[in-house]
């Protein structure tokens, strides 16, 4: 529908520091309508396709997978669910080379399809967004596996929740990088997906304008969105200047609004939250098919490509296998990045899957991207700072880096670097300034990472000291309770006061013992009843007894028995 | 002159009690530095600077007894911290105290391990878990790498293993490029 009102609107635009002008070479791969790619007999499926914690696999080998089949995913409030691009048998849960800079394996889940497409039960489509809550659209938007397509793959969820009151909802549709297309095409291809996963974010985020960014070097895609306005609609496509990189979230916003975001801040103290159009796209085919993100568009350019285009494909497709499908390599091939010529990294292999973040493959040739030449001494001519759109130091905190004073380098806000490379771009002795900074950023996490183990540890080795201490005391304790106990017996009979009482206790049972003696001698015993002869006998024993004195001991043991 | 002489003895006067109040008042028990060396310290407590731990070494450095360069775990970056603290020079790293390593990790093969529990006693920050007789295992997440369950171990069944390195753990290179020789005399 074409509304005058929403276009050609003048609206003031500000101007980030810095920033250069490229050759955008964007042609190349818009000389092709976008393509949908075939189903290859393998898809790879990374598990760790996102910011945040890797997601764990829900299905097993052998396993039966229905296309948008939700098949790993974690509990973590920042992760993200991966779900199978097509219908088809799991049959390898293992190691797979990934799209990471360091060329490492990680966890994948492989999958064969069966061509057969069977989707899975998707959840209800939300048609009627504007009645439901924000907390069921956010729910929906994290089951469908959405994170941030631009590259950064953030989980789009977490970021919809920002605990701040939002007034500007920015959608970045600026695709600054050169050799680029993939968000041009998608905004040409789906601009009504597109302008409805804006109005879903401004009604999630309550936001009361929504305007989509858009570098003026696309003037098909703005017309596009602009002819799908609606009257009723509180949103503005925006055409701004071709400037690298107008698309970094802050330049954006400082381009659309004339704010700055502070250092280490996020656009939702600014009460704006940005999203990529691809992004948008996903959002609205999720909440209104239920569509989990299973799919996305890729730009396949460079010499080094035979026929460049912009092609959509599942993910987990190879990069390999998605470069023969736009009719394979020129020969001219030096080397081959992942993401664009200022941002995107070396791949060392193209078996590498497609994940949600990956939005071109640039096969460059050997006359494209020449080699920079040897590395000279900075010169301090100051042209990185010019040019840096963070208005960073960047000479500063390359001398840093590379003497390694990590914290010197912080100091110089370090980490609100955002790796354009328009500083290496511009250094004329070729310094490779953004890997330092890469490799600044990296190691300072690490040694952060390693501070909070130490200190962890520290406190373990003080507790166990501590509870050695303490058993060591109780064992002492113990001892001296022993040994206490043990001397206090022999010494009751030393010393004083006991033994006297005793002494006279054993005196007085003496004297009793005595006087019982004397008695029995005095008085004798059992006389009573007795027979004559035995009185007869009695008397005659008692004569003898005093007449022999010495001999009364032997008769009394007579007398006894 | 009498003035001046009974001002300048009744500031000193003034200024000594107030030394001597804050003397009092904010005195520190033990040496702060001790504790600023010990958080530049890996905590390992492994014992290969020759003390008994990272405490120990970060009192003898404070008194001056101890170089800052027995520190391996701590590597090149430790000793520059100490020497940026301490404002001492930069030695390198002590030869007979080992080179840098890679971080390991202690892991108890279970087949051989017996269950005596030397190691739950030998290990420094009790990342070790068993009892008597039952098999021992070594809580990764606390291990410390530091060694030390190595040698009481009467069976041998403990093995140090590298920490795998995977996407998370990666760090970017230092740029490996040559700089050009006036850089590196101006540097030496």
């Amino acid at each position: 529908m074409y509304i005058e009102s929403k276009k050609n609107n003048s609206r003031q635009l500000w101007r980030f520091h810095g920033g250069l002008h490229l050759p955008d070479n964007k042609q190349r791969s818009l000389q092709q309508p976008l393509k949908t790619a075939s189903l290859p007999d393998r898809l790879v499926l990374p598990l760790h396709q996102h910011i945040g914690e890797p997601a764990d696999p829900l299905v097993q080998v052998g396993d039966s997978v229905l296309k948008g089949q939700k098949i790993a995913d974690n509990s973590a409030p920042v992760s993200s669910p991966v779900h199978a691009p097509t219908s088809g048998r799991v049959v390898e849960i293992s190691s797979q080379p990934i799209p990471h800079p360091s060329g490492l394996q990680g966890p994948c889940i492989i999958i064969e399809p069966d061509g057969k497409e069977q989707w899975a039960e998707l959840p209800e489509p939300i048609t009627d967004y504007h009645s439901a809550t924000a907390d069921i659209l956010r729910s929906r938007i994290r089951e469908a596996g959405i994170v941030g397509m631009g590259g950064a793959t953030f989980p789009s969820a977490v970021k919809l929740n920002p605990g701040k009151p939002i007034k500007t909802l920015i959608i970045n549709g600026a695709e600054c990088e050169p050799y680029i297309t993939c968000d041009d095409l998608l905004m040409q291809s789906y601009p009504e997906r597109v302008l409805d996963g804006a109005r879903i974010l401004q009604k999630l985020l309550g936001a009361v304008e929504c305007l989509i960014a858009v570098e003026d070097n696309k003037p098909a895609a703005i017309s596009t969105l602009q002819d799908h306005l609606e009257e009723d609609d509180a949103i503005e496509v925006v055409s701004i200047p071709t400037l690298y990189p107008s698309g970094g979230e802050k330049q954006l916003i400082r381009i659309l609004t004339g704010l700055e975001v502070p250092s280490s801040g996020y656009p939702a103290l600014l009460g704006m939250v940005c999203h990529n159009v691809a992004t948008t796209a996903a959002i609205a085919e999720a909440v209104l098919e239920g569509k989990p993100l299973i799919s996305r568009i890729v730009t396949l350019t460079g010499e080094g490509i035979a026929k460049p285009c912009n092609i959509e494909t599942p993910l987990g497709i190879t990069a390999s296998n998605l470069i023969a499908q736009a009719a394979g390599y020129t020969g001219k091939v030096s080397q081959l990045i992942l993401g664009g010529p200022m941002m995107g990294f070396d791949l060392a292999t193209d078996e590498i899957p497609i994940t949600k973040g990956a939005n071109c493959l640039l096969a460059v040739s050997e006359a494209e991207a020449p080699s920079p030449g040897n590395t000279l001494a900075c010169i301090r001519c100051g042209r990185c700072a010019e040019v840096c759109p963070a208005s960073l130091l960047p000479q500063q905190m390359y001398w840093h880096s590379r003497a390694k004073d990590l914290e010197k380098a912080q100091d110089y806000k370090l980490f609100d670097c955002i790796e354009c490379g328009c500083c290496s771009h511009v250094c004329p002795s070729h310094i490779p300034l953004v890997q330092y900074f890469r490799y600044a950023k990296t190691e300072s996490w690490a040694k952060e990472q390693e501070r909070r183990e130490a200190e962890h540890a520290k406190q373990r080795h003080e507790f166990r000291l501590a509870r050695l201490e303490r058993l060591e005391a109780e064992r002492k304790a113990r001892l001296r309770k022993k040994k206490g106990a043990l001397k206090k017996k022999p010494a009751a009979g030393k010393s004083g006061d006991a033994s006297d009482g005793k002494k006279a206790a054993i005196e007085a049972a003496m004297l009793r013992a005595a006087a019982k003696k004397a008695q029995q001698k005095d008085q004798p015993k059992n006389t009573e009843n007795l027979t004559s002869t035995q009185q007869a006998q009695i008397v005659a024993a008692e004569k003898r007894r005093t007449a022999q004195p010495e001999a009364v001991s032997n008769t009394t043991g007579a007398e006894k028995e | 002159m009498l003035i001046s002489i009974l001002a300048i003895t009744g500031l000193a006067t003034i200024f000594g009690l107030l030394l001597g109040y804050a003397n009092v008042r904010f005195h520190v028990e033990g040496d702060p530095i001790t504790d600023q060396i010990e958080v530049l310290l890996p905590q390992t407590q492994c014992g290969q600077c020759g003390f008994a731990g990272c405490r120990p070494y970060a009192e003898a450095i404070a008194a001056g007894e101890a170089e800052i360069n027995k520190c391996p775990p701590g590597g090149e970056s430790g000793m520059l911290a100490l020497a940026d603290l301490l404002g001492r020079d930069p030695v390198p790293l002590d030869a007979e105290h080992a080179e840098e390593k890679p971080k390991v990790l202690a892991l108890i093969v279970e087949e051989e391990c017996i269950g005596c529990t030397l190691c739950l006693q030998a290990c420094p920050v009790d990342a070790i878990l068993g009892a008597a007789k039952q098999m021992h295992v070594v809580i990764t997440s606390e291990c410390t790498g530091c060694e030390l369950c190595l040698p009481p171990c009467p069976v041998d069944c403990i093995v140090m293993q590298p920490i795998k390195q995977d996407s998370t753990t990666w760090r970017w290179p230092f740029p490996d490029h040559k700089h050009p020789d006036v850089v590196v005399k101006a540097r030496v």
